[in-house]
């Protein structure tokens, strides 16, 4: 099959890995440019910085808050992936268990937030918080993020959960265990792996939330990446680097847990959430 | 096409080879096929089979080697241009085309005219007895039914030679019986080569005209199906043909055509296969053939069960050796019985090579 | 015994022999939390559209369509949207036929996966340094004579499109190339016994099975791409060119404090999403969809 290429596809082939080679050069260069600029004493007109320091992390660190703005930023989160895990996990075992009147339309209400973008239910939704009270609040932000990430735990678990036999939870019925031995002793083992996956997924997601956070966070709910927007929005209040280090402190935390998340998940997943769903 | 690959008499592997990385899949496949012959290629999964047949196929290239059809070398062209059949074990039909489509591909691939192209899928769907489905999608169909039009679509380009990967192993028992005789019918209306793939003994002798039995990449025999049962050329393929009694020995005496082994102080005759290097040897008999008789092996029975027509059982013969039997009538776990067989139909192995 | 006489069976076991037990219960919880927090705010998002400050059912509409400064953003996020999503497909089919064939993947699919994980703001933050008249991007065209001056790629359209390509075309490439390897690749070997080119394997065997998978890709990128907000606010010109229709509904909601207007706006949006998804699924509807592989497994 692939014995003699003609001189046409070599040229193919070379053209598909030039593109793919310049778009990859410039997204790290670009992140790059990030990095460095935030250890630079003064960049200005030149390749590189004049000189390098740390010093923008700690006046960064005092200027905008950063110690709050962590502790924030991961009670939300862990919140979100705790409250997506006990609602989600659940929903998912008995969608992937049971045949019901009205699972289509269930399916739907789960589908559709991962399908509708943020801003657009994002508008309502804060609406209703601010007029119940809770809008700026932690507890409206972590209700927020809950929106796409319980639908993800969802259609993440589904797939997983039908490919374990269920046979094996008959076989343990069939020797006595009762429900919740059944759970503690067969299910949790079995659903540990997807679940840690889809765990994982949702916290990176979480932590890069930009939309539903900041339509819905006060002064005190903010998390890194909507801090992170204004301190861009408001760029010539404060030096250039400053905010880079901040940018820096906000690509560590996601790309920690991206790395630890890359350990359990193919890069694929983290896009096909829907996929399954579609035919 | 060209037209000597239409006409070609021989098929011929040469030192054929394919490595997976340090992986020898096939180490040196040498044999070659009549244009008219069914030849099956039968060993256990990871033998190198599909390999080779993959290789023949065009689907992998090949790492040492070459395939020729008479002097045209054949293993440089593509998979598009060597104008074989395949049939593929999970038939490989294309679920977006219908039956007729899929059918027709082939002949859409070599710009065959419209009317003429009609005319030779209707009697492809003829041949296989489709024509109740033709405009049905592949997924609306059986999978007998789907076995059949991917028949259909490797026949209907009138290939030379016709590849065939495991193609009944996705069927039931008795659908499987049935495709047997259908593959043979089609096979003999074509009159090409077809090469087939299988892991079942039974399916290659009631099909093949020929037979290779591969093991770790290599040929360990090729024969008529009758060779390879009366007489396999070494314990593998002895063991794969069913011989599953092996009685390990030491050779006392030889006598014209047979050879006396000691087993535990029994002797026992049979017919040696190859030379026989040492005094140590190996006794295979298939369990149709091992019976119980008034003198010969003394073993104790372990279980005896009823088949039809006869009882078959094991028992623990002489140093421990498992020995499995046929006998007229039921015999009682524990009770003793001795053993023993025609040395027509007992093959020896020399002991040191096994 | 005829079957009058058997007493029917207690509601629990008829309620389960419709798949209705303490199982299917389970679905309740996540099911209540949408419904409150998607369900119910997208209801009262409506009903606030209709009931504009000025009282009459269809102001806040009547006042999107005729004022261009707000029915303007529609067709300036379609001009963005659409040139986007349409390019990120067209650049990604063709990588992902090449990486198919790749043994290792997983390097070039986790740097993708980057811009994706790191969001949008974090790439509007890179883009404004490296794509900025000082950045490396302008050096390089400029050190390598391309360019006499800086090109102006940030603060425009320009801008917004880049940063929808540097965050949709990972996205894309990663949807196509899962829709790609899920098609059976022994369908292609079958395709190449039966005397199929290389280009007519494409043709014939590979783009209608992949079609239906496009639609999808298709929808999920417009649908990110017409939502674009933090990088149109960041690095285009949010008064002018980029000015796309959520910069229209945050202002009405955050900044005039008119969460009517900025519901109806919100609707809007929906509205046109909901049209062009309809309509692409319908075109995908023509298509084969169904399992990619040749068989019974």
């Amino acid at each position: 099959m692939q014995q003699s290429r003609p001189i046409a596809e070599r040229a193919w082939v070379t053209i598909v890995w030039v593109l793919t080679g310049f778009f990859v050069v410039n997204l790290l260069a670009m992140i790059g440019t990030v990095v460095t600029s935030s250890f630079a004493t003064r960049w200005l007109g030149t390749w590189l910085p004049a000189g390098w320091t740390p010093k923008w992390y700690i006046s960064a660190w005092d200027e905008f808050q950063l110690d709050d703005l962590l502790i924030v930023t991961f009670e939300v989160v862990f919140a979100v992936v705790a409250l997506s895990a006990l609602l989600g996990i659940p929903a998912a075992y008995a969608l992937a268990r049971r045949e019901f009147p009205g699972k289509k339309l269930v399916m739907l209400l789960f589908l559709l937030p991962l399908l509708v973008p943020p801003v657009t239910y994002g508008i309502p939704l804060a609406t209703v918080l601010y007029k119940s009270g809770l809008g700026g609040t932690m507890s409206g932000v972590i209700a927020a993020n809950l929106v796409p990430a319980v639908p993800f735990v969802i259609l993440v678990m589904i797939p997983f959960i039908e490919q374990i036999d269920p046979k094996i939870e008959a076989a343990a019925r069939v020797f006595g265990a009762s429900t919740f031995r059944l759970f503690v002793h067969v299910l949790v083992p079995l659903l540990l792996p997807g679940a840690l996956a889809a765990l994982l997924l949702v916290l990176v997601r979480t932590i890069a939330m930009f939309e539903l956070t900041f339509l819905t966070a006060g002064p005190g709910s903010q998390t890194l990446v909507v801090a992170l927007y204004y301190a861009v929005f408001a760029a010539g209040v404060r030096a250039v680097q400053s905010v880079d280090a901040m940018a820096v402190v906000y690509m560590l935390t996601t790309l920690v847990w991206l790395i630890v998340a890359l350990r359990f998940v193919n890069p694929t997943q983290m896009v096909t959430r829907a996929k399954q769903q579609q035919h | 096409m060209a037209t000597s690959l239409q006409t070609f008499k021989t098929l011929r592997l040469d030192h054929l080879g394919r490595d997976f990385g340090r992986l020898n899949a096939l180490k040196d496949l040498t044999f070659s096929v009549e244009r008219g012959e069914f030849v099956a290629l039968l060993g256990p999964s990871g033998c190198g089979k599909s390999t080779a047949l993959n290789c023949i196929a065009g689907l992998l290239p090949t790492t040492r080697g070459s395939i020729w059809l008479d002097d045209t070398r054949i293993d440089t062209l593509g998979a598009e241009d060597r104008g074989f059949g395949m049939v593929f074990q999970n038939y490989a039909l294309f679920p977006h085309m219908s039956v007729r489509d899929n059918i027709g591909f082939g002949l859409r691939m070599r710009g065959v005219p419209r009317s003429e192209a009609k005319t030779r899928i209707d009697a492809a769907v003829a041949t296989v007895r489709l024509e109740q489905q033709v405009d049905k999608l592949p997924g609306q169909l059986s999978g007998g039914q789907q076995q059949r039009v991917a028949i259909a679509r490797a026949i209907v380009i009138e290939p030379p030679l016709v590849l065939m990967d495991e193609p009944l192993s996705n069927l039931d028992a008795k659908l499987r019986l049935e495709m047997r005789q259908e593959i043979r019918r089609i096979h003999a209306g074509l009159g090409s080569i077809t090469l087939y793939v299988t892991h079942d003994q039974d399916e290659a002798m009631s099909l093949a005209d020929r037979i290779v039995v591969m093991r770790d990449g290599e040929v360990r025999q090729i024969g008529t199906p009758e060779d390879l049962y009366l007489r396999p050329a070494t314990l593998d393929v002895a063991d794969f043909m069913g011989f599953r009694n092996r009685i390990p020995g030491r050779i006392t005496g030889r006598a014209g055509d047979t050879v006396t082994l000691d087993v535990g102080g029994t002797s026992l005759s049979g017919l040696p296969r190859a030379a026989l290097a040492g005094t140590s040897a190996i006794a295979a008999i298939r369990p149709d053939d091992l019976q119980a008789a008034p003198s010969g092996l003394a073993a104790t029975v372990e279980v005896c069960e009823y088949r039809g027509h006869n009882f078959f059982g094991s028992a623990r013969g002489p140093g421990g050796v498992e020995l499995f039997f046929r006998s007229g009538h039921r015999l009682k776990t524990g009770e003793p019985v001795t053993l023993a067989a025609d040395p027509s139909r007992v093959l020896v192995f020399d002991g040191e090579t096994a | 015994m005829s079957v009058g006489d058997t007493p029917p069976p207690p509601l629990r076991l008829r309620l389960a022999s419709h798949g209705l037990d303490a199982v299917t219960l389970l679905v309740l919880p996540a099911a209540a939390l949408l419904v409150a927090l998607f369900v119910y705010p997208f209801f009262y998002g409506l009903w606030l559209s209709l009931h504009p400050k000025d009282g009459s059912i269809f102001g806040n509409y009547v006042k999107f369509f005729s004022d261009p400064f707000l029915y303007e953003t529609i067709g300036k996020t379609l001009w963005l949207a659409v040139p986007v999503t349409v390019l990120n497909l067209v650049a990604a089919i063709p990588i992902a036929f090449r990486v198919r064939r790749m043994r290792n993947q997983r390097l070039l699919t986790t740097i993708l996966v980057l811009p994706i994980t790191l969001g949008t703001v974090l790439v509007a933050e890179g883009m404004l340094n490296y794509f900025g008249p000082q950045g490396w991007f302008n050096r390089t065209v400029m050190t390598l004579g391309l360019s006499a001056t800086p090109l102006k790629l940030v603060h425009n359209y320009t801008g917004v499109f880049l940063s929808l390509v540097i965050t949709g075309f990972p996205f894309t490439f990663l949807l196509v190339l899962s829709y790609l390897t899920g098609i059976d690749p022994v369908l292609e070997q079958a395709a190449s016994t039966l005397g199929a080119k290389a280009s007519s394997r494409f043709r014939h065997i590979l783009l209608p099975l992949l079609v239906p998978g496009l639609g999808v890709t298709f929808c999920l990128g417009f649908v990110q791409a017409f939502s674009v907000f933090p990088s149109a606010v960041l690095l285009g010109a949010p008064a002018g060119p980029t000015r796309v229709i959520s910069i229209a509904a945050y202002e009405a909601a955050f900044e005039q404090y008119d969460y009517s207007l900025a519901s109806a706006i919100a609707m809007v949006m929906a509205a046109v999403l909901l049209a062009v998804i309809v309509a692409v699924m319908s075109l995908r509807g023509l298509f084969y969809r169904g399992p990619a592989s040749g068989g019974k497994g």
